[in-house]
């Protein structure tokens, strides 16, 4: 039995429809991205059970939730939701929020208990208060336990973190990261702005009006071209696995191993040797057909080959580069025609900036 | 001069039926409530008519129809008489029967409100975290609406307290049995002892105005905060 999510969708209603087939590993963070009205609370909402698309086949792990004539009710899906909003009861202490999924789930199911829930996300200091003391950020971990608590085989998450301002985000992203090291519970995370949920990313779904555009391992689909349309131009790039090769002390700098070439970013404070993930926007890539000849002021270079030509259109064209791993790049129409790149062609790939992701 | 004579089972009898009734409806306008809070069903506006016709109905219109449909040859009270030997009509479980649908409206719009503040969420967020639709009514829903159980109790209660038109209809004014106090009071008034009917209709008055001023004082004191 495979650990996969198998999930079938079609829904036709005035005005929208969701048409959607998606296979995904059943591990790790999934997350489903696309612009506001493109399906993904609805989406969410089938695979939940809150909603029962009209046509459609459910199965996580080999167990059927939804087949012809088959539906089996959100309470017994044990299925972890989690909202924009954090939806405690306000009439329940923090503790009796917590506590409201374990106790209605079946002991011999429980994996999780109060106590692991608590420490995890820091919430031993709230138990008591009621939640209308508590701010946001708070909240959001209370709510983030409790869906926990039930000991789900699946934790959905709405747009978590879109109410949150920059420094709560930051502040509930590790957690988030600790759930699924510690606790292994797949989570399929909806939201419209990449950027809060790179480091988090292993699998990446994209909707566009009602159907998947992409999906695959976030470095795959991330250096999809036709992400633009989605993605926009500030975000278009390439997220790339490197890990830790050494620390230059005296220039302040950390070498990073990328498929056998060598990235140079401002000094790090990781171990040699650890992974780190890296963002490479497609406009601070530029391209060569030959090695620089004399010295330049770009310290990270890598070679690569063009895979695949962006359609053509206005001034400017995205290319996939591949380089063991895709890279993205935007150039100017002009100077595709300038290095007549054809798909195959090895290139010099100048990268101006590298954003770590941690 | 002496002290008149309160007779004291007109009272003790409206109490009794006011928390008969009271009881009963809130099991069955409970479900009725929150289907009208929740459906989206083009029916609704008909069914919302008919809770609120006692609204606006005279007293004598419903308590007309109850007499024929409680009265040994009526949909109701014929079956009943077939199984027990007595009609609904003029009776107790008759009054009940009738204050049930009089003082309906009384009990489900403040519920019907409760519900629609609360909303659906709650529900949902119940049913994520594994509790069937019943267990998430009675531990997230109806503590969230409890200002609105307040009301409808309260304000069901003292309406059934207050009817006439119905209860004369329907009941006739059988001593023990169907005379409650606002029937009592027209008795007294009739005879022209206005001493009893003065003590009867000032205990009524102060009691609604008691009622209604608990009523305004729990809605203000029990803030519902919903996140």
């Amino acid at each position: 039995m495979k650990n996969l999510l198998e999930a079938n969708f079609k829904m036709d209603y005035p005005g929208f429809n969701l048409d959607v087939e998606l296979t995904l590993p059943a591990k790790g963070v999934t997350v489903v991205f696309g612009p506001s009205g493109s399906g993904k609370t609805t989406l969410l909402r089938c695979l939940s059970g809150l909603e029962r698309a009209p046509s459609g086949t459910l199965k996580l792990a080999g167990q059927v939730w939804q087949d012809d004539g088959i539906f089996i009710p959100i309470h017994q899906r044990k299925v972890g939701l989690v909202f924009q909003e954090s939806r405690l009861f306000p009439h329940l202490s923090i503790q009796q929020n917590l506590l409201y999924g374990y106790q209605r789930t079946q002991s011999v199911e429980r994996n999780l208990h109060l106590d692991e829930v608590v420490e995890v996300l820091g919430l031993a200091a709230l138990l008591k208060r009621t939640p209308d003391k508590l701010s946001g950020g708070e909240k959001q971990r209370v709510a983030i336990g409790r869906a926990l608590l039930t000991s789900p085989k699946l934790l959905l998450m709405d747009e978590p973190l879109a109410s949150l301002d920059m420094q709560r985000k930051a502040e509930i992203i590790p957690f988030i990261k600790r759930i699924e090291d510690e606790f292994k519970t797949p989570i399929i995370y909806v939201t419209h702005s990449v950027d809060e949920v790179l480091q988090l990313v292993d699998t990446m779904v994209i909707l566009q009006a009602g159907k998947v555009a992409n999906f695959g391992p976030v470095q795959e689909v991330f250096s999809d071209v036709r992400l633009r349309q989605v993605l926009g131009e500030e975000q278009l790039g390439a997220v790339l696995e490197t890990s830790v090769a050494g620390h230059d002390e005296e220039f302040e700098l950390t070498r990073l191993d990328f498929m056998g070439q060598t990235l140079n970013v401002p000094k790090q404070n990781i171990p040699v040797g650890q992974n780190l993930r890296v963002h490479i926007h497609s406009k601070d890539v530029s391209l060569s057909t030959a090695p620089p000849a004399g010295v330049t002021s770009v310290l990270n270079i890598l070679q690569a080959k063009v895979a695949k030509i962006g359609t053509l259109g206005g001034y400017s064209v995205d290319i996939e580069l591949d380089a063991g791993q895709p890279i993205l790049a935007t150039i100017t129409r002009k100077s595709l025609a300038n290095l007549n790149l054809k798909p195959g062609q090895p290139v010099y790939a100048h990268i101006k900036a590298i954003k770590m992701i941690h | 001069m002496d002290l008149p004579l309160i007779d004291l089972q007109p009272i003790w009898l409206s109490l009794q039926l006011a928390g008969v009734t009271v009881l009963i409806l809130l099991v069955w306008a409970t479900p009725l409530a929150w289907w009208l809070a929740h459906t989206r069903s083009r029916f609704r506006v008909v069914v919302e008519a008919v809770v609120a016709l006692p609204l606006v109905l005279p007293p004598t219109v419903l308590g007309f129809y109850m007499l024929i449909l409680l009265g040994p040859h009526g949909w109701v009270g014929g079956p009943v008489q077939a199984l027990t030997g007595s009609a609904l009509s003029f009776s107790f479980a008759g009054l009940v029967f009738a204050s049930c649908l009089y003082s309906l409206p009384f009990v489900v719009q403040p519920l019907h409100s409760a519900f629609e503040s609360v909303g659906k969420v709650p529900m949902e967020t119940a049913q994520s975290l594994g509790a069937s639709r019943l267990d998430a009514f009675f531990s997230v829903i109806s503590p969230l609406a409890r200002r609105g159980y307040l009301t409808a109790i309260v304000l069901g209660f003292a309406h059934t307290l207050g009817e006439f038109g119905v209860v004369l209809m329907v009941g006739g004014n059988i001593p023990g049995k169907t005379k409650v106090i606002s029937i009592e009071i027209y008795d007294r008034v009739e005879v022209l002892e206005y001493t009893q009917a003065h003590i009867l209709s000032a205990g009524l008055l102060l009691f609604s105005f008691l009622v209604l001023v608990m009523v305004y004082s729990i809605n203000r004191r029990l803030p519902v905060q919903v996140t």
